[in-house]
Formats: C-alpha cells, structure tokens, sequence
C-alpha cells in the first residue's frame, strides 16, 4: 500500500502534524510519498520522496492551485491513499481532491480497527468503523490520534511545477486578539462550558476560580455568546493548557475542547451528563447540577 | 439574488444514545430533535443576506423523513422564504458524498448565487458536504468561515484557523460557503414570524429524483468507544459531592493547602 501525506505550511513555517501522518502511515504498513506547498528552506524531517511547490509562488491557501498540484501528484504515483491532517487546511482541500479522484473520504479517522478505519459521531459519543468501495480513498486524520514519527532524514525533494491560478483570494491572515489574562500560566483553571446557562453565572465559575487561586476560562460556545472574552477560550481555536487543575463546568467534551487541555495534570468536571464524553480525561467526574454543587463546593472551599 | 441555504436536523448531543439494531447508526427513537447547531449560522446569515440587498429569494433545503419539516419551519421563521424538503426516510444512512450529489442535483439549474451550508453535522461529522457540492456544480468554496460580507457579487470572508488566526479571503459569486460556530448570533424566531412560516411554501420532493450517485463508503459498524479513562464518578448530594471532592483534591493534588 502507498499513501500520500499532504504537509502542512502557514505563515511562513512547516506545521509539525506531518509527524503523526508518518505515525498513522507506520501503522498501516504503507509505503510514503509527500506533498508540501511550503519552501525548501523549512522541510520536513523524512527521508522519503517530497513534491514541493513553492508557497510563494502558488500561495499558501490556495485550493484551486493545490488541488490540480497534487491531482497531478496523484496521477503520477498512484497512491491507494491520500492522507491530510483533520484541520482548517486538510478538511478544507480533502473534498476537493476526493471528488477529482473520484474516491471515498474518511473524515477524522482517529485509530484503525480489523483495517478498517474508525472515525468518531456525536461530539466522539460514538464510534463507526468504515468500509470504502473506491479503490482510492482520501483520510484526514484527528490532531493526536496518532503516534508522531520524527525521522532524521532529510527528504528527496521534487519541485511541482506551480500553478497560481484560483478562484479564491487569499489576502492575509489576521493574528488572534492579543492581551489580557494569560491562561497558559495559570496553574489551576476553571473552565465554563455552555451548561452554565446564561452570562451572568460566569461570576459564579470565577467565584471558584478565585476561592481556588486560579483563573477562570471557557469553552467556544460560551466565548462566542460574548460571555467571556477570546483570550480565556481553551481549545484548538484558543487557548492550550497545562495546569495542575482544571475544572471544566458544564463542558462536554468535544474534541477541540479536549485538545486545549487534556494535558492537564488533574482534571475535574462538572456535568448532569454521566456519559459526556469529558469523562474521557476526567480524574473525577461529579456528576451534578453545577447550580447547586459549583456554590457549596465554592463555600467549602473559602472556608478551608 | 438567490440564495440556498442547506439545513440537517440532528439530535441533541446531550441525549441517550443508543445503537440501532442493525449496528450502524444510532437508534432514532426518544431522542429529542433540533436544527444542526453549524447551520443555524447558516440561516442566519442567509437571512442576514437577503436583508441586506433587498431583492432576493432565499430557499432552505433539508434532507430528511417527515419530521425534519420541523426544523425546516423553524428556518422558515427565521426569515427563509421557501422549503424544499428533499423525503428521504434513509436520509441516516446517506453518505456525505450522496448528500452533496443530492443537493447539487437540486440546485444545478436553479442559478443561486450564494449557497450556504454548516461546516459539519454535529451527529456525522464528516465536513464534507458543502466543499463536495461546489466541486460538483463547478463553484468555488470558503469553508469554516467567521465572517462574511458581500458586496456587489464579491464575497468577503474570514476562515478560522487553528489557535484563532484567520485567513481573510475573496471569492466572486456563484459560491459555496461553509459556516463554522460563532459567525453571527441567530435570531430567534419572533411569534408573528412562526405563524407567517405556517404559509410559506414547503414543498416535498422524493429523493429518488435527485439521488444520481452511488455511496461510496459504508458504515461497518458502529459502537461506544472504550472507556480508557480510570476516573472516579461521583454521584450523590451536591454537599457530600463537594466533601468528597475537596478530600480528592488534598489527596492527589497539590493545589488545596
Ligand atoms: C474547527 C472547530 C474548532 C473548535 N474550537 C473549539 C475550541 O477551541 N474550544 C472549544 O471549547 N470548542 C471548540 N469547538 C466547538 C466544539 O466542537 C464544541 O461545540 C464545544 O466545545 C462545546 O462546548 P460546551 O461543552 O461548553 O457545550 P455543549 O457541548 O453544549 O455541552 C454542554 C454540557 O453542559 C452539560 N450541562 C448542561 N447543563 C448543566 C448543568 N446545569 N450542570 C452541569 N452540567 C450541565 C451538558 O450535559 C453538556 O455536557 C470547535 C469546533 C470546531 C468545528
């Protein structure tokens, strides 16, 4: 089996998530290909293949010019598979090559069962496994669902010949906002998911940070109803943290939320839901009303 | 100006699940139903639309048994203008590239001018549909986007990346655009507006007239994940929950004093 990893470059830089392709290509007994749209002066640690187009000249968001470069990859070296990371850039560009390859996709494969690929539903409640009837399939793969391979070597570079042409206009990137509290320091978080109802029990979940010495954060829902301000959203489109504690309160568990802070060292939650998947990377999981136990277990706390 | 906006109706991810008997999909009884958290933005934004350039058609399209009518109305209260429901009582077991193929089939010769849909399903997850869709009618596409503007046949749009950085991009019209959570705040449908949508046309089409192409993957087998995490569960009164909690956290914390 031959599978072709797409590499992933913004802003100047090599994205790292290539490693844990390599990781998921290891575990399927493939052979590798690769494709970058980045530059020659940041490529990827491998000692396979590269076909390498030139960002500068072809721009890094792209989908027209990417997906004709590596639809021209794809008829040159036959892979049984095309495999993207499940993010901004992969999910966005994985159609577009699967419907030009006229093969099955798998989004967000996260293990591989009986060869068979296993992706999650319902915010990752459940599992499928999938069977392709196209000869050629197209994966993205779950950000740490695999294991990263860095290897040593330096790639056999090929350059693509560029195409630019595109009917979407990039026109730069905006950074996120800055400033404000620093999450990534604070030792204990507690965390307000939309199980808090309503903006105004955002003082009660400070209140427990506070009583703890922490600080306070936030699942999307939440930041994006403008209860809380951007800078405090854990996730992959915020904030990732590594406390000692975090509480996540009324947080189900998505796995852009995980992402944030699964590395938590202990981690605690809150939740009227005995199944939500948070209690995946739960220490304790109490299962409760946050109305009623995060006031009491507030109180308690001030009075140690 | 016309405009399509693509809806699923999905359940609440809070409930119950259940395997179905067959052993692919979830069992679809008492389980509580509500419009796909993604396309709410959708319509939203959709309706946003139309407000702004006055002159425009906006049609909600759902795929779907009967019930997603319901969900439809609420679009259609939302400010939506007419409903095609395409019937489907196997909707479930479509796969995203039979969904697109279904969708495409419906709008290939209708000339809309901005076709919205959510960046996922909240149950299939699969981010597929509204990519696949401008791929089969030849349109370009934006997808996961934050923020949208159009201005004289240009679509002016933010795609959220990973770590809150976006990418700002132009697209001229006929387009697809995929909308990802927090784009805009949707309304909530106003009374007078849920009885106007009770008149609005809703019109059922089988899905046998538009379905042209074959599924192309299959659901082997669907399960509950293994439970790898160890955690403790602790269920009972909320005082004696907060007791047990502080004497957890003084044993394997060092964060209490
Ligand atoms: C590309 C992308 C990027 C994303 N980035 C992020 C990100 O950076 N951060 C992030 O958080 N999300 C992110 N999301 C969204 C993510 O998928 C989830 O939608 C989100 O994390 C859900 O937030 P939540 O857990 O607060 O809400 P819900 O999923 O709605 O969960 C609410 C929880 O509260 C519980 N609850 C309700 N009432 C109570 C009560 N009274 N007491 C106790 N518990 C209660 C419920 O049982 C439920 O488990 C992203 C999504 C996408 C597609």
């Amino acid at each position: 089996m031959k599978i072709l990893l797409i590499a992933e470059y913004r802003d100047g830089k090599l994205l790292t998530g290539y490693t844990e392709q390599l990781g998921f290509a290891e575990k399927m007994g493939a052979e590798i290909v690769m494709f970058l749209a980045g530059s020659d002066s940041a490529l990827p640690n491998y000692g396979g293949k590269l076909y390498l187009a030139d960002a500068s000249s072809c721009g890094e968001f792209n989908p027209d010019a990417h997906k004709k470069m590596i639809l021209e990859v794809v008829a040159k070296e036959q892979p049984d598979m095309v495999a993207l990371a499940h993010s901004s850039y992969g999910w966005d560009l994985a159609p577009r090559l699967a419907y030009g390859m006229q093969a099955a996709q798998v989004s967000e494969v996260v293990d591989v069962q009986d060869k068979l690929l296993v992706v999650p539903a319902c915010n990752s409640k459940l599992r499928r496994s999938i069977r392709c009837t196209t000869g050629q399939t197209v994966v993205t793969l779950q950000a740490g669902a695999f294991k990263p391979v860095e290897l040593s070597a330096a790639p056999q570079v090929e350059k693509v010949s560029m195409t630019a042409e595109g009917r979407v206009i990039f026109e730069g990137y905006e950074a996120a906002a800055a400033g404000g509290v620093d999450l990534t320091k604070a030792e204990i978080i507690v965390s307000a998911g939309r199980g808090i109802g309503k903006p105004e029990n955002v003082a009660m979940i400070a209140g427990l940070a506070k009583a703890l010495g922490g600080e306070y954060g936030a699942s999307r829902p939440v930041v994006d109803s403008a209860w809380v301000e951007h800078n405090r959203q854990v996730g992959t489109t915020g904030q990732t943290v590594a406390p000692k504690l975090y509480v996540a309160c009324g947080i189900s568990g998505a796995i852009q939320h995980l992402a944030g802070m699964k590395k938590s060292e202990f981690v605690v939650a809150i939740n009227t839901d005995k199944d939500a998947p948070i209690g995946e990377v739960a220490d304790v999981l109490v299962v409760a009303d946050l109305m009623q136990f995060v006031p009491i277990f507030t109180e308690k706390v001030q009075a140690l | 100006m016309k405009i399509l906006v693509c809806i699923k109706q999905v359940p609440d991810m809070e409930s119950k699940f259940k395997v179905a008997a067959e052993g692919t999909w979830y069992d679809n009884q008492d389980l509580a139903w509500r419009m796909n958290e993604y396309d709410e933005y959708a319509v939203e934004q959709a309706v946003r639309l139309k407000e702004q350039v006055g002159d425009a058609d906006l049609t909600v399209l759902s795929i779907g048994s009967d019930k997603v009518k319901e969900t439809m109305k609420k679009a259609l209260a939302m400010g939506c203008d007419r409903g095609a429901h395409i019937a489907d009582d196997a909707a479930w077991n479509k796969e995203p590239f039979q969904v697109a193929g279904i969708i495409a089939e419906y709008a290939r010769d209708k000339g809309f001018d901005v076709i919205f849909t959510g960046m996922q399903s909240q149950d299939r997850g699969s981010g597929q549909v509204g990519v696949l869709v401008a791929e089969m009618l030849e349109l370009p596409s934006v997808s996961t986007i934050v923020d949208f503007g159009y201005e004289a046949g240009t679509i002016i749009a933010k795609r959220e990346l990973e770590g809150g950085i976006k990418a700002k991009v132009k697209v001229q019209a006929p387009a697809v655009v995929t909308c990802q959570l927090g784009l805009n705040t949707p309304r909530y449908p106003t009374l007078p507006n849920i009885m106007k949508a009770k008149k609005k046309e809703l019109l059922s089409i089988p899905v046998a007239e538009l379905l042209k192409v074959n599924a192309r993957m299959e659901t082997a087998n669907m399960f509950f994940p293994e439970k790898k995490g160890g955690g403790l569960v602790l269920e009972g009164e909320a005082g004696e929950l907060a007791d047990r909690l502080i004497s957890i956290l003084k044993d394997k914390t060092t964060v209490l004093k």
